[in-house]
């Protein structure tokens, strides 16, 4: 009888310990879960407040005096409306063309058989640890001619290595009779590339395409060195970094120099235009399509991650 | 016996001789292969390797109107008259003040929600925690800062300040960017907000290699939770902790170039301005390039040997190891 319950009170107690460490965990996770959300929130619930009444601040959930404008006014500005049009169109291109280089010279230095496949990628997998720095960069790019142009976006990023690590393992992980079998039946490497193996490594092209388009979007850096004195190519990010600079560098004065030159460009009234409002509004607009992307590729992330630690 | 073995010996001599030469066969058949990585390769050495050669200017009076051959060269003055500069030795201790506290707290929390989320039992709520914290990876530092200025805005409208006042912990609203010991914490915490969710993730693949006997076994010794986690998770996700480790080693100069640069303001410079920044300020608004590319080299050349360093210490003790 003693031992029954003896036993029962080290269950019991392992049972309340139990539920307190659960409590613990989800309350950890809770509190992660609304960290990461809340900042979002309040950003787009300022971004569809009136302009003046977000200055008087304590806007938390909801929107108090709800509007558009903020949105119309970003549209309407020529600036802006060009900027979109450079992020996205730099996000496409560099996205496709580097991502069809990076998988043919992983599928070329994927084949067992190629002669030269380790020194090429000794010589590539050696390049992710050198780094010449930014002046020497700054340098070959003024060199190439390529200061102040659009393809200074795209052509120095047509392969990325870790993007070729990634996709190369995972040819490696496929059977080998696929190629042999193409081989046996008279298609060329180029031809097999295209028609077996991309097919095949999907999973993996869509990670490094969400890498790579995630990268060309969130750019600002080289707009900032190449292209800063180019307005018509500055990109979105480009853009909101300004506008963040200017209201980081304090006095209100730049603040509303930025305020009041956009407004002023928007041709919509005065009153409506706040920094904050802008800033919130360029933020929401710039943070969209990333949200709209991600729950699709998602699914890849287990696939690509999987892939990464058998590199590591 | 001996006989056998020279004749072995012979034979595979003669086979790697027909090897080498059916290699240079081989290399004529593989044209199209050569077609598809040669050009890529070549294009990484231009793009790479390449600039390497600016290395020189560290070593040069240099200046873009002359050519290379007429330029001064002035041995290791701008290193020299780097460890001299006051500005140089604070963004040289603001770098790795700051990438320390990052990675610290990076480690620390990742670690850590990597557990309590394997310890999550409901599949739909680990999922959902999951998508949500891996969303900010995603995100630009550009609007990263605005969200963490947004958060930090040093009047009473700011939403920590807001949190703080209403809790009583603070009296009045405090100027959070404009104070210096706070800023490398708030760097800190941003790259946590930012990145502890994607970091996670080679956590928690690590944890599902551990072998499930192990918890029942543990299971059947009495073991609760706590020590299950103490005796059998973090030792089974102990390699990738220190793999990880080495590869951030090698990091350690280079500490976010964006946030601070992006968050700094005159009141907080001194805490604020890193290597990058350094670099950048320099090179480029001053045009000082000797001075700039000597700083970008210590970077780089320090960044190497540490990783190596981290490697070599991982291998001495018998631990996992990058290269």
């Amino acid at each position: 009888m003693d031992k029954k319950n003896q036993y029962y009170t080290a269950r019991r107690q392992t049972l309340i310990s139990n539920v307190i460490f659960d409590i613990i965990i989800y309350l950890v996770l809770a509190f992660v879960v609304v960290a990461t959300v809340y900042p979002f929130w309040n950003t787009i619930a300022i971004s569809f407040n009136d302009g003046l009444d977000s200055l008087t601040g304590g806007i938390k959930l909801l929107p108090r005096k709800w509007t558009l404008q903020n949105y119309t006014n970003l549209f309407q500005t020529p600036r802006i409306f060009q900027a979109g049009i450079i992020s996205v169109t730099r996000t496409v291109l560099q996205t496709v063309l580097s991502v069809f280089c990076t998988c043919i010279l992983a599928y070329a230095l994927s084949r067992k058989e190629f002669v030269l496949r380790k020194p090429l990628t000794t010589i590539l997998v050696i390049s992710m640890y050198v780094n010449a720095g930014l002046i020497p960069g700054y340098m070959l790019i003024k060199n190439l001619h390529l200061l102040g142009k659009y393809s200074v976006y795209i052509i120095p990023c047509l392969v990325d290595i870790f993007n070729f690590i990634l996709v190369r393992t995972y040819i490696n992980g496929l059977p080998d009779s696929f190629v042999e079998s193409a081989r046996i039946d008279g298609a060329n490497e180029f031809r097999i590339f295209l028609q077996i193996i991309m097919p095949l490594i999907v999973p993996s092209v869509a990670m490094v395409s969400l890498f790579t388009a995630v990268g060309a979007w969130n750019s600002w850096f080289d707009t900032y060195l190449y292209c800063s004195n180019k307005p018509k190519l500055h990109s979105l990010q480009y853009v909101l970094m300004s506008f963040l600079q200017a209201s980081q560098n304090q006095s209100s004065n730049a603040n509303d120099a930025g305020a009041m030159a956009l407004a002023a460009n928007s041709g919509a009234s005065t009153s409506m235009v706040t920094p904050i409002s802008i800033r919130s509004s360029i933020t929401v607009v710039a943070t969209l399509p990333i949200l709209v992307v991600y729950p699709f590729v998602q699914k890849y992330f287990v696939v690509g991650m999987t892939i990464g630690g058998v590199k590591e | 016996m001996k006989s056998k073995k020279a004749a072995v010996s012979a034979d595979m001599k003669a086979a790697e001789l027909a090897n080498k030469k059916s290699k240079w066969k081989l290399l004529g058949k593989q044209k199209v292969l050569i077609l598809m990585s040669v050009p890529f390769v070549l294009y990484i050495i231009l793009f790479r390797y390449i600039p390497l050669w600016g290395w020189t200017m560290a070593f040069q009076d240099y200046k873009p109107y002359k050519t290379f051959s007429q330029q001064d060269w002035v041995g290791m003055k701008w290193f020299i008259q780097l460890f001299k500069e006051k500005e140089f030795l604070l963004s040289l201790r603001n770098t790795v003040g700051m990438s320390l506290i990052s990675t610290a707290l990076g480690y620390i929390t990742a670690i850590l929600i990597a557990i309590f989320l394997n310890e999550v039992r409901y599949i739909g709520v680990k999922r959902f925690v999951q998508t949500v914290s891996y969303l900010p990876h995603f995100l630009s530092w550009v609007i990263v800062t605005g969200l963490v200025a947004n958060v930090l805005v040093g009047d009473k409208t700011g939403i920590l300040n807001g949190i703080l006042l209403k809790l009583r912990l603070v009296k009045e609203p405090v100027q959070w960017l404009a104070i210096q010991k706070y800023f490398w914490h708030i760097i800190g915490w941003t790259y946590v907000w930012k990145e502890v969710g994607w970091n996670t993730i080679v956590y928690l693949g690590a944890m599902t290699a551990i072998d499930p006997c192990l918890y029942e076994a543990a299971q059947i010794d009495g073991c609760g939770r706590l020590r299950k986690i103490w005796h059998i998770t973090l030792p089974g996700i102990k390699p990738t902790i220190i793999i990880m480790m080495i590869m951030s080693a090698g990091h350690i100069l280079d500490a976010n170039f964006e946030m601070p640069y992006l968050l700094q303001n005159g009141m907080i410079q001194d805490v604020a301005e890193t290597i990058d920044i350094y670099v950048l300020k320099y090179g480029f608004k001053l045009s000082r390039y000797g001075l700039a590319t000597a700083a970008g080299i210590f970077k780089n050349v320090v960044n190497i040997l540490l990783l190596v360093i981290a490697n070599g210490i991982a291998k001495k003790s018998g631990e996992e190891r990058l290269i």
